[in-house]
């Protein structure tokens, strides 16, 4: 039971990071539950769409099927982490000076909101993948103990969720002027983070050139296996032994998303109007 | 949504344009009862290899190793096929992770001649 858990814990703590970081970072923008909880939806629905089709996915594009689907989604929510950052800049002021009197724009951000709930489903679709196996996996085994197993994988499940809403309410305890400061830095490795996994996803299949491989060795530090070392790759894309690959793709994401959001924030009139 | 269709279009170009090369052939594992056959190889430094798993049991599982930074799920009576290295001499470790009380293994990288 407790190995289980541990299996469970670990998948949905990754993603459960991700959920946490995106509650702070959408933190009073109406209506920003049911998005998450769109998100999260979407991402069960998609991650037990492609369980049924893993065996397919693996066989495809001669093999590396797996990675290339990752390496997608992982794009997809680094563009989405990225359309935030650029709201933020436009809005994220007038949403810290006062809250009670947000314009129609920031009342109605649902399109940052859909860039943020698609980062979730594709957080949730990524780990639920691989929950939904292991767990089909007991349901389906003829071995002793299921029940056991599947009990422990449920509160690995809980387990992991309760992380991820601790590490929302650990961050909005930052007085709300400073918290997306905070959040946006928080995003900004994230999606740099993600680029990076997706990067080593595609040079792992030599799909692109890896341009070195370990480029440094941490594992004495921080060992990717650790749970210590999962939590830093969900958040920051750590890895103890990179490729130059993972470390131009982190770096690249980086500058990019800092230099676009302060150039929209300079471009941006203090009260803004008109169409975002 | 049309940032989705450009982006697997752009994977789906580098994926095609990105030719693969390998100097060993294929190391090639089974995983029978939540064991792997054989459970130790041996290879040698600085050259990638691909490795070749074919997963006999009636369960999913995850062929994972964070030494060898791969993780990659193989379905039952499925085989994938991952690649590693270029490694230093030392020794490895690899994993089935929804079975990583069993199904576990080792690799070898010995300096190369």
């Amino acid at each position: 039971m407790l190995g289980s858990l541990l299996i469970v814990f670990r998948e949905v703590m990754e993603a459960g990071l991700i959920v946490g970081i995106v509650l702070a970072a959408t933190q009073g923008i109406p209506h920003r539950g049911r998005w998450v909880a769109g998100g999260i939806g979407a991402g069960i629905a998609g991650a037990g769409i492609v369980a049924i089709f893993a065996g397919a996915l693996s066989q495809a594009l001669s093999g590396n099927g797996q990675d290339v689907f990752s390496a997608t989604i992982l794009c997809l929510a680094v563009v989405m982490l990225g359309w935030h950052i650029v709201w933020m800049a436009r809005h994220g002021r007038e949403m810290a000076r006062d809250m009670k009197a947000v314009g129609a724009e920031v009342a109605s951000g649902n399109r940052s909101l859909l860039a943020m709930a698609v980062v979730v489903a594709v957080a949730v679709l990524r780990e639920g993948m691989e929950v939904v196996l292991f767990l089909y996996g007991i349901a389906i085994s003829s071995g002793t103990g299921p029940v056991p197993m599947l009990i422990g994988g449920i509160l690995g499940v809980f387990a992991g969720a309760a992380l991820s809403w601790a590490l929302y309410r650990g961050l909005v305890v930052i007085p709300l002027n400073r918290l997306f400061a905070v959040t946006g830095l928080l995003v900004t490795f994230l999606a740099a983070g993600m680029a990076s996994q997706a990067a080593a996803l595609l040079a792992n299949d030599d799909l692109l050139p890896a341009l070195g491989y370990d480029i440094w060795d941490s594992s004495w530090l921080l060992s990717d296996g650790s749970m210590l070392g999962r939590a830093a790759k969900a958040l920051i894309g750590y890895s103890d032994r990179p490729t130059g690959i993972q470390i131009l793709a982190w770096i690249c994401t980086c500058v990019v998303l800092t230099v676009t959001g302060h150039l929209v924030r300079h471009r941006t009139p203090a009260k803004p109007r008109g169409a975002a | 949504m049309r940032p989705a269709l450009a982006l697997t279009a752009l994977v789906s170009m580098i994926v095609a344009t990105t030719a693969t090369a390998h100097a060993m052939d294929p190391v090639r594992l089974e995983v029978k009862d939540h064991h792997f056959t054989p459970d130790h190889f041996t290879v040698p430094a600085g050259q990638r290899f691909v490795i070749e798993l074919t997963n006999h049991d009636d369960t999913v599982d995850e062929f994972e190793s964070y030494d060898l930074k791969f993780e990659k799920i193989v379905v039952a009576g499925g085989t994938i096929s991952v690649h590693a290295g270029p490694l230093h001499p030392g020794t490895y470790k690899f994993f089935d992770d929804y079975h990583p009380d069993s199904a576990t293994g080792t690799v070898t990288v010995t300096e190369a001649p």
